[in-house]
């Protein structure tokens, strides 16, 4: 009894959460409850059709269950034995029957909505990306458009008359990731030697939140995904922004100036006239001496310290000599509105703590600290900051 | 042949060796040696349940700091990396050191009185095997000061329990947390398979007489489907623990995919084993409640050949599901449509199981003692995990719900709601006869009601989380994705569950030295082990028994109405 009344009020609790859960926070959500595209409404629906049954299975065993223990309970001072029964091959046989008869119900209905998810035709107005997992952050690549950014995903809307959902075609460049962004489809896994596919068409505008869903090592919590849904104007723009290509900031005036040959004897040369220092050299004044660095916090000193340090290795600007492939490209920085795959938002504060030591804002990323001066790392922020 | 189940001979009590265990005992030294030498196979139970009792108590510590970690959004309670070595330790622990060893430790006290056998039919092989198994406990915890342990977070595996690869490579994983991992688990495999072939042996060449397969107990049925499950389902594992370690040290390339391995293949090969294991773990639990719910009932179990025809029936079909935990991994479409059908099909024979336990209890006469009140709620929450677990079949939800913390609730579900119940039931049902002394019925019923308010605080809200989108196995959540709360609940109900067994810890060891004595016979029982002394002697019977029919201690009580009458 108690037990049931126990369990009964936890249930009704549950429902409310789940209600208030549903409610309270609208969007940007990571509810399934609230699909805004095609195979996410499928799933809904089916899922909704299961629980229903589920619902019903569990309501009928459990309220036989209750009668059971409260019905057959042992009466005080009753020791005699109850009547020895030991089987019916009937009763068997009706509760064999009667679940396979729904197992068949569940099994075509899954069937149904299976193929028509999986196997759905792409149509030719569809949008290709390539999604590459990496540890631990997203890689996005638009095909058609010659466009490579990262983290956050931009496609167009999708509507009844014109048609333009997002296939996309997905693998790792390390480890297995998992692409999830509940409202928009299910999950599909990123393999490494494997190309899977899965496709989307966002009804409606807006932010939609997702994030890895497969264990990739350290930090797998913060390898959130941000997918915008754009109208076909916005995205048009966004688009032709993303193909712009970065200047450089007039590069070598900004070496011409302290020394008209960089070679050897220039290096030297700077390294002679730098004021000399009474602290003793430390890694950060170690990089200084090596280069000719102009001293001004400018997008321009800026992107002179990052052409010279090992940021081009990993990071790619296009345009600009920084070509690198193993970490997120960098084209267009700031036409995203968050960093380190969503763990912080995209400012100037954050980058600069970012570009300091990764470790302090997403410990076990695979950048690491460079251990660069403050200055240089605030000439790289400002050369960051440019990117947009 | 006799139609009366065991001898009745006169003066028989006479023959019962009845020397005060303190005189028996001889030093400390002596006890010590004794246990360390034994073969056993009563002794060898109690050292695997008592082991897992101790790796439980690990585990769940480490679950409840899991729990804390998670109690708020962006907690810095561990470190990720801490984090992630503490629910990689939590799940191998909780499968591999508590719920396999406590299940043989169960077998092997059991299964041999239950048929009237003297003991294993490979008593040395047992001794073996019960070693190698606790061998790999200590291997596997040798870790977190192993390696360049001692220096920040040690060694200890962080690349969760299901270990895939290729972040198992030495490329994802250089030092020497994946060898703890793969070697200990070898270890273990090999102590699983040993006692694996001792059951199946046991069962079918140690009989006693009278006892045709039909007429043997339900636990022993379920006992040999699962060490045959074990048999096949351990090898693969123990296969790809050796082709990672050829991958990590010999230059293999099976799981590497920067040399044009497969990522997938491990996931097969784990699964493989990985699937089946969850029968392994939860035929036991059913064992468990067929003896204890008709007992507790008073009736004899409803439709015994057809709970046999199911429990043979799960072992079949739960090697055909393995990639039901793949779906999202890019099966084609029939493959899902098939592996939604096989696991589907796996609801057929449980829920005849079900039936049946409910057909057991109806028109019998129910004693809320405290085994049956866990068997009662392992019957709601089993019904409850099957019902989440035909959710997750459904393989486009299961694009959802994979990987999140609904998938974590569902197999917390059957393994706490319905084998850890069922291993406490376990333990209040067999205690006495283990130990000769009762546990303490008021706190039993304190650890029940606790147990119960905890698990369901616990894995019932966890279910929603998962459904709003949050995955397993992440260190912590942003705040404004509305899981804070249903995360606090979830700690909250964790801790109240470790009070629980705190108490269960403090009851056995109360009762051991406190309990009322329980006589060999204290739950009026009818199968073969209550026949005899509690604690039984290191022979078991005194005399072989004879039985005629399933239940020969209902003969005994009941001559007017003998079972045997109608088998």
């Amino acid at each position: 009894m108690k037990l049931r009344a126990i369990i009964d009020r936890g249930w009704i609790l549950l429902g409310m959460q789940l209600f208030c859960c549903a409610c309270a926070w609208g969007s940007p959500s990571t509810s399934m409850f609230q699909p805004r595209s095609t195979p996410a409404h499928e799933l809904k629906d089916l899922s909704v059709f299961v629980l229903i049954i589920c619902g019903l299975i569990f309501a009928g065993v459990s309220g036989l269950l209750v009668y059971a223990i409260v019905r057959f309970r042992a009466r005080k001072g009753d020791t005699t034995e109850p009547p020895q029964v030991f089987g019916s091959m009937q009763i068997e046989l009706s509760w064999t029957i009667i679940p396979i008869l729904i197992i068949v119900v569940l099994f075509l209905t899954t069937s149904r909505v299976l193929f028509d998810v999986q196997d759905a035709p792409k149509p030719p107005t569809a949008l290709d990306v390539i999604v590459v997992g990496h540890q631990f952050w997203w890689e996005f690549r638009y095909p058609q458009y010659n466009v490579v950014t990262a983290n956050e995903l931009h496609v167009p809307v999708s509507s009844k008359d014109a048609p333009r959902p997002t296939y996309m075609k997905l693998t790792s460049a390390d480890v297995i990731h998992s692409f999830w962004v509940p409202q928009l489809a299910g999950k599909t896994d990123l393999l490494p030697n494997r190309v899977n596919e899965m496709w989307i068409d966002p009804q409606d505008p807006g932010v939609y939140l997702g994030q890895c869903a497969q264990f990739c090592g350290t930090e797998h919590a913060k390898m959130l995904l941000r997918v915008y849904v754009d109208t076909p104007e916005q995205f048009k723009q966004w688009i032709a922004n993303q193909q712009r290509i970065q200047p450089e900031l007039n590069l070598q005036a900004a070496s011409a100036e302290s020394s008209p040959n960089p070679g050897n004897a220039g290096i030297v040369q700077a390294a002679m006239n730098r004021t000399p220092s009474n602290s003793p050299p430390t890694r950060s004044n170690v990089a200084e001496v090596s280069g000719l660095e102009p001293q001004e916090i400018s997008p321009r000193a800026g992107q002179y310290v990052f052409e010279h340090q090992a940021c081009i290795s990993c990071h790619t600007v296009a345009g600009t000599v920084a070509t690198g492939r193993y970490g997120p490209d960098l084209t267009h920085l700031m036409t995203r509105e968050t960093l380190a795959s969503g763990a912080a938002l995209n400012n100037q504060e954050q980058l600069l703590k970012w570009v300091g030591d990764p470790n302090q804002i997403k410990p076990g990323s695979l950048m690491p600290a460079m251990h660069l001066s403050d200055r240089q790392n605030q000439q790289i922020t400002a050369y960051l900051m440019t990117l947009k | 042949m006799g139609t009366e189940s065991l001898p009745n001979i006169p003066g028989i009590e006479a023959g019962i060796d009845r020397t005060p265990a303190e005189k028996r005992a001889g030093t400390y030294l002596e006890r010590v040696h004794e246990w360390i030498v034994t073969v056993d196979h009563k002794k060898l139970g109690i050292l695997y349940i008592s082991y897992a009792l101790v790796f439980l108590l690990v585990a769940g510590a480490e679950a409840i700091m899991i729990r804390i970690q998670l109690f708020f959004p962006h907690n810095d309670f561990v470190s990720p990396y801490t984090f992630n070595r503490l629910f990689t330790m939590h799940g191998t622990t909780m499968v591999f050191l508590v719920g396999m060893p406590i299940l043989f430790g169960f077998g092997n006290y059991l299964v041999p009185l239950m048929i009237g056998a003297r003991d294993m039919a490979f008593p040395r092989l047992n001794a073996f095997s019960f070693w190698i198994s606790a061998f790999a406990g200590l291997l596997l915890y040798y870790s977190f000061i192993g390696g360049v342990g001692l220096s920040g977070t040690g060694s200890a595996p962080d690349v969760a329990w299901f270990a895939y690869a290729p972040l198992t490579e030495k490329a994802f994983s250089p030092g020497h947390t994946v060898d703890y991992w793969a070697v200990a688990l070898v270890a273990s495999g090999i102590g699983s398979i040993g006692t694996a072939i001792n059951i199946i042996a046991t069962v079918f060449c140690m009989r006693c007489k009278g006892m045709t397969l039909f007429r043997m107990p339900l636990l022993p049925w379920l006992y040999a489907t699962t060490s045959f499950l074990v048999l096949v389902a351990v090898s693969p594992l123990t296969a790809c623990q050796a082709m990672l370690l050829i991958d990590r040290y010999l230059g293999g390339h099976f799981f590497d995919t920067q040399a044009g391995g497969s990522a997938i293949l491990w996931a097969h090969f784990f699964w493989i084993f990985g699937h089946p294991e969850v029968y392994v773990l939860v035929l036991p639990a059913f064992a468990f409640a067929n003896e204890i719910i008709p007992v507790f009932s008073r009736k004899a179990i409803f439709g015994y050949p057809a709970m046999v025809a199911a429990s043979v029936g799960i072992g079949f079909i739960s090697l055909s599901v393995w990639a039901h935990h793949m779906f999202t991994i890019g099966m084609t479409s029939f493959g899902n449509a098939f592996f939604t059908l096989s696991t589907m099909l796996v609801s057929i024979p449980t829920g005849i199981k079900t039936f049946n336990w409910l057909a057991t209890i109806w028109g019998g006469k129910i004693r809320f003692a405290t085994p049956m009140l866990f068997s009662i709620a392992f019957l709601f929450q089993w019904v409850i995990a099957g019902l989440t677990g035909i959710m997750l079949s459904i393989s486009p939800w299961n694009w959802q719900l994979h990987n999140s913390y609904f998938v974590v609730a569902h197999f917390h579900y059957v393994l706490v709601g319905a084998i850890v119940f069922m291993i406490f039931a376990a333990i209040y049902y067999w205690y006495p006869k283990v130990t000769g002394r009762m546990l303490d019925e008021r706190l039993g019923k304190w650890h029940f009601w606790l147990m119960v308010v905890g698990f369901h605080m616990t894995f019932d809200v966890m279910h929603f989380p998962g459904l709003l989108g949050m995955p397993r196995q992440i260190y912590t959540y942003e705040s404004d994705r509305g899981w804070t709360l249903l995360n606090q609940i979830v700690s909250l109900g964790g801790f109240i569950q470790g009070i629980a067994v705190l108490i269960l810890v403090y009851n056995l060891v109360h009762s051991y030295f406190r309990g009322r004595d329980a006589g060999p016979d204290p739950w009026d029982a009818w199968t073969l082990e209550w026949s005899t002394s509690s604690p039984p002697p290191a022979y078991n019977f005194v005399v072989d028994p004879v039985v005629a029919s399933r239940r020969p201690l209902w003969d005994l009580k009941h001559p007017e109405d003998p079972d045997s009458a109608f088998e």
